[in-house]
């Protein structure tokens, strides 16, 4: 029974939003100036959004979420220090710039701190359609959630329990400015639809979910497909087995190929680079995958959730490969990392953008198990069991058993272990089931071997 | 019992002024700049409540941080953080409506609290119960942390670890030092009339170190911290043993074989090891979970879960540690909850709704990160207590084995019971005796099975050093574990070496 009122987020005039950031960016900016700081960057955002979760066909939670806050960073010769604050009141922002300025007092001499150079700062850039704000009211998002859960619970008697479906929507203005005089803001909205279910067979119970995200509402997937997903994958996995330990190949599905990608974006990133913490140290212009393979980063795509016009610090981005031809051919670096390198930035301060995997093979997962023939199918990874000094890697895992290219059964409650550095050369395929929920695109990924700890 | 022994984490200097009153300094500095007081107050409350709200709550917090990182031999940066904000809940029957603002005046009051009452059909007024203001408490005192060490002497500190650290081993090539404190008041008006603060000061110094021997590279990190001002750290050469720590785990896994693969008797070392407990049962004893019945333990008061050796507790009310809490983020003073005693599952920790919900008292553990999160069922410090057996006699009586004494994170699924935890430094046992160092490697298990197979449990109660964090629904909360040495016959191992 619902009686909920209409309700939207408050109202956020999102463009007033961008021009209050706008000013107080440039406020910090001078005021950073005026109390001695040679250079300093700000960046402000807004972002309002709603979220909704339905359990068991009953509303169980209606979010109504406003965030804002700004982030100063000041430099007094090449001494760096930063603050922020969630209060965007004026005195706020003058009480955070004092408070930067207070600890660069105190902070050491860095060759490497400062801005961007000026040169590599973006002019002009693209539009990439990343606002499209939903106008989805909690009553609406009820129906939607209802739905989802409704089309996970019809998929199989066994489901038995929900931890339900939630949908949210949110969008927002972020406004980066430096004192090389950039001062660049845009818009971007972020929308999902998400369900978990509980399927249950005896005393065993398997949870699993399913979600879309996506920056337009017209590309989410639908709800009901989402939820059926969800059903679809609690109820698979009931009956699960351990496994004997072995070592076999082992194909990683795409939602879970992208932490594996992931890994290696982490490893090449300049903070781990020039403090000599990463296993791919110095292999810049070396094969580090086999040489049909090829990643690269695109800034650009639109409205993919990982383009940006330009960077944390206001440095053009454009696309590049990371990897061609199996060779390491760039790193992720910000203007102090790259400068701590004695390289040039990447435009990656804040992360990586579009990061795509070009597949190796077409059939989607099918046929990439067919190619393993007999070996392990991960679906879902637990823990934080991954060393980048080393490489070392070992993680729970739940999956199934793949006999003769086909699924033969679930299993869980064991372990996959080896080396990244040889994992990444192992790689034997890339499928074409491009999951696109992320800043990594990746197919399904098969390694060729690795250690599988079970009973 | 042994466990009070590493309870006694004092605040560090005993001549301080008396503590001021909590709720009296939650009104000068959250409520009183916004011209907010009861009054006010009682209004947001009545704009939240209608026939159909069962009950609201405000939550006010004000919160300053700062975090100096050390690098190259310098302080490398330092940096600011001030979030304040009120989060608004109306809660009726299952159903919560929730709303924010980070100004706290009575506009912002106002609508938050219409936006949550969009969980019901709205309704006449409702009337906020007489204000019970809810007293101090002695677990830590109300002080701002960042103000308990001058600049120079912070620094100082930083540049003491760091060359503690390169002093220890010419292999040291990198530390990286940080330390970081947080002053954080919140209050508390809820419908039932709660009106209860708290002023909660936590820090934290980590090191970690990188060292380097003939083309290869492993690292290490040690610290600590707690509810308490920076002067802890320069007691007891606590400071300087975890540099001393870092660079002692980082060498030893310079030696590190491959680690094994496959089920085997697992020897855990007492203190931050207790992250077994938290994954395997604490996330599963939460009341949201039980009263969904989406826990592997839903229903299972009453029944045994761990070998008779096994009493595991969450306590909220440990003097000074970094899981405690004097009252939860709901207002409710914590305590002790006994979760598993002598094998047998004796509670859940709850919030006010699903302890509500599940007709049974909150148990003081309904926390949340921020004020633009809701409170959930949360964990405060959970450890085991200490059992008869002599440590040594626990490792003497494994002839292959794991004995694993640091970790990293683990994992949970709630609902399958599944859980992970990562090893950071292990040995393998032989015949009795530790021989050598193996690598890190993720341990696998199922929580409702795990401490059935708990087959000895060590004199020696450690709680960890106080750097904890837990995430839950993407809420982070300081925590803490513990437990003494264990022995558990058969976790599987997730090394390489099949």
């Amino acid at each position: 029974m619902e009686e909920t009122t209409t309700h939207t987020a408050p109202a956020v005039d999102l463009r007033a939003e961008r021009a209050r950031c706008e000013r107080l960016v440039a406020l910090a900016l001078e005021a950073a100036r005026a109390g001695g700081a040679d250079a300093a960057e700000a960046s402000a955002s807004v972002d309002r959004g709603l979220s909704v979760t339905v359990r068991l066909g009953e509303v169980e939670t209606i979010e109504f979420h406003r965030d804002q806050g700004i982030g100063i960073a000041v430099y007094v010769g090449r001494r760096k220090a930063s603050a922020s604050t969630a209060d965007l009141r004026e005195a706020s922002v003058r009480a955070a710039v004092e408070a930067a300025l207070a600890i660069a007092r105190h902070t050491g001499e860095d060759a490497c701190a400062g801005l961007a150079d000026p040169d590599r700062l973006a002019r002009d850039w693209p539009e990439l359609d990343l606002h499209h704000p939903w106008g989805l009211d909690a009553e609406g998002a009820i129906a939607l959630a209802r739905a989802c859960e409704d089309a996970a619970r019809a998929v199989d008697r066994r489901i038995e329990n929900s931890e339900g479906a939630t949908v949210t929507t949110h969008d927002g203005t972020t406004v980066y400015g430096n004192t090389h005089g950039f001062l660049g803001g845009y818009e971007t909205s972020r929308h999902s639809v998400s369900c978990a279910v509980v399927a249950r067979e005896g005393e065993a119970m398997e949870r699993d979910y399913w979600w879309t995200v996506a920056r337009d509402p017209a590309e989410l997937e639908p709800a009901e497909a989402v939820g059926r997903r969800a059903g679809e994958r609690a109820a698979r996995r009931l009956g699960g087995r351990k496994l004997a330990t072995r070592e076999c190949p082992v194909a990683f599905a795409a939602e879970v190929a992208t932490g594996l990608i992931g890994h290696f974006l982490g490893a090449i990133r300049g903070g781990r680079l020039y403090r000599r913490a990463s296993f791919l140290l110095d292999r810049l212009g070396e094969a580090v995958f086999p040489a049909w393979m090829a990643i690269r980063e695109d800034p650009h795509i639109p409205k993919a959730l990982g383009s940006a016009p330009f960077d944390a610090e206001g440095v053009a981005t454009r696309a590049r490969d990371l990897v061609s031809d199996g060779v390491l051919r760039g790193y992720v670096l910000d203007t102090y990392s790259a400068c701590r390198l004695g390289m040039e930035t990447t435009g990656n301060a804040g992360g990586v953008h579009n990061v795509l995997v070009a597949p190796s093979l077409e059939g989607g997962l099918e046929s990439l198990l067919a190619e393993m023939g007999e070996g392990l199918l991960v679906t879902e990874l637990m823990g934080h069991g991954v060393n980048y000094v080393t490489g070392d890697y070992s993680r729970g895992a739940a999956g199934y058993w793949v006999e003769g290219g086909r699924i033969a059964y679930p299993v869980h409650e064991i372990t996959i272990a080896g080396n990244l550095a040889r994992m990444f050369r192992d790689i034997v395929a890339v499928a074409d089931d491009v999951d696109r929920r992320g800043r990594v695109r990746t197919g399904a990924i098969l390694v060729g071997r690795m250690t599988v700890a079970g009973d | 019992m042994s466990e009070t022994t590493h309870e006694s984490v004092q605040a560090p200097s005993p001549s301080t002024p008396p503590a001021a009153d909590p709720l009296q300094l939650a009104r000068e500095l959250i409520l009183a700049p916004g011209g907010l007081a009861e009054p006010e107050l009682e209004r947001a409350l009545g704009t939240l409540l209608g026939h159909a709200v069962d009950g609201g709550d405000l939550y006010f917090q004000l919160s300053r941080s700062e975090s100096w990182i050390f690098e190259d031999g310098r302080v490398k940066e330092g940096s600011h953080h001030v979030e304040q904000g009120v989060g608004v809940r109306a809660i009726a029957g299952e159903r919560t409506g929730f709303a924010y603002s980070d100004e706290i005046v009575l506009p912002a009051l106002l609508e938050a609290s219409r936006a949550a009452r969009a969980i019901a059909r709205s309704g006449g007024a409702g009337r906020v119960q007489v204000w019970q203001a809810r007293g101090g408490h002695d677990l830590y005192r109300p002080i701002d942390p960042l103000e308990t060490l001058g600049v120079e002497d912070k620094v100082r500190l930083l540049e003491r670890v760091d060359a503690e650290a390169r002093r220890q081993d010419p292999r040291v090539s990198e530390v990286i030092v940080t330390l970081a404190g947080v002053h954080e008041v919140v209050l508390v008006a809820a419908s039932d009339g709660t009106l209860a603060a708290d002023v909660r000061p936590l820090v934290r110094l980590n090191v970690t170190v990188i060292v380097e021997d003939k083309g290869r590279r492993e690292q290490g990190t040690a610290g600590g911290g707690g509810r308490f001002g920076y002067g802890w750290f320069l007691e007891q050469d606590r400071a300087l043993g975890f540099a001393r720590e870092a660079v002692r785990q980082a060498l030893v896994s310079l030696e590190a074989g491959e680690a094994p693969a496959g089920e085997m008797t697992v020897v855990l070392g007492p203190g931050w090891p207790g992250v077994l407990l938290h994954e395997a049962v604490g996330h599963g004893l939460e009341g949201d979970f039980n009263r969904k019945g989406t826990s592997a333990f839903t229903g299972r008061i009453g029944e045994r879960v761990a070998s008779p050796l096994c009493t595991v507790v969450d306590d909220g009310t440990l003097p000074g540690r970094r899981g405690s809490l004097g009252i939860d983020d709901e207002g409710t003073p914590t305590r002790r909850t006994v979760l598993i005693e002598d094998g047998i599952l004796r509670g859940y920790m709850q919030d006010r709704l699903n302890a509500r919900l599940m007709g049974m008292a909150p148990t003081g553990n309904g926390r949340r990160e921020s004020y633009a999160h809701q409170p959930m069922p949360r964990m405060t410090n959970t450890f085991m207590l200490a059992g008869p057996h002599d440590p040594e006699e626990i490792i003497r009586s494994v002839d292959r084995g794991l004995y694993a004494v640091n970790f990293g994170g683990g994992q949970v699924d709630i609902t399958s019971g599944k859980f992970v935890f990562s090893a950071s430094e292990a040995y393998l046992i032989e015949g009795g005796r530790i021989t050598r160092p193996v690598k890190g490697a993720t341990l696998i298990g199922s929580g409702p099975e795990v401490l059935a197979r708990v087959s000895m449990v060590g004199s020696d109660l450690r709680l960890d050093e106080g750097v904890g964090t837990c995430g839950k629904d993407g809420q982070s909360v300081p925590v803490g574990v513990g437990q003494p040495t264990l022995r558990v016959d058969g976790l599987t191992v997730g090394g390489t070496q099949a």
